[in-house]
């Protein structure tokens, strides 16, 4: 799957962009991918909150991924 | 052109009179996000911010948007700066400018108010010897 990474999730993975396999836990959906990464990575469970953009539009829980989409991880937004 | 988006190296903080002049507008409100010295008393060198572009370009579109349906507002300004800013420079612009001005003053305050929770912009306090990202950490 891939992946973009900004702000602390960039510093948390080391790369603003990678293809992460998650083998056969590969997640179907929103909900999945923030439990995988979680799981993978234990600083992610450290932030004030998670967000995942598919496609540059924030996505809720049970929004189903493709192998086409364009999926970020947004950590607590600070703009301003 | 009712609004106007930008994410920008620069901030311009001279044309928003312009952009946001109208022929029907007796009121035009300003805000400038800038850069302060101290963050609980230590002392700030420079504040890195990163965008993830295309998404907040979207949100900030969908922003000004909200603003036009809710207040009838003549022009909407929404621009923000990104890479490395120093104390005391803009590092975000957001305006309204309506027939009277308490459109004007509520847009401003909800559209600043409004770009701080969802636009997915990134601020690094730079500090002497550690930097941190802002709000990462409850």
């Amino acid at each position: 799957m891939d992946l973009l990474f900004f702000g602390i999730a960039k510093d948390i993975v080391g790369k603003s962009q990678m293809i992460m396999d998650f083998g056969e836990d590969s997640p179907n959906s929103v909900a999945d991918l923030k439990q995988a990464l979680k799981k993978r990575y234990p600083e992610f469970s450290k932030l004030t909150s998670l967000a995942i953009a598919v496609n540059s539009e924030y996505a809720k829980d049970d929004v189903q991924l493709k192998s086409n989409d364009e999926v970020a991880i947004i950590p607590p937004v600070s703009g301003g | 052109m009712n609004k106007i988006i930008e994410i920008v190296q620069e901030l311009d903080t001279h044309s928003v009179y312009q952009e946001l002049s109208h022929p029907n507008s007796g009121g035009i409100c300003v805000f400038v996000g800038s850069v302060r010295e101290f963050t609980n008393n230590e002392q700030v060198v420079a504040l890195e911010f990163e965008t993830y572009e295309s998404m907040a370009l979207k949100e900030m579109d969908r922003l000004a948007d909200a603003a036009l349906e809710k207040w009838k507002l003549n022009k909407v300004v929404i621009k923000h700066a990104v890479g490395r800013k120093e104390v005391q420079d803009a590092v975000v612009i957001v305006g309204a400018s309506s027939a009277h001005r308490s459109e004007s003053f509520e847009a401003c305050r909800f559209l600043i108010d409004t770009l701080k929770r969802t636009v997915p912009i990134w601020k690094k306090e730079m500090f002497k010897n550690k930097s941190v990202w802002v709000s990462a950490h409850p």
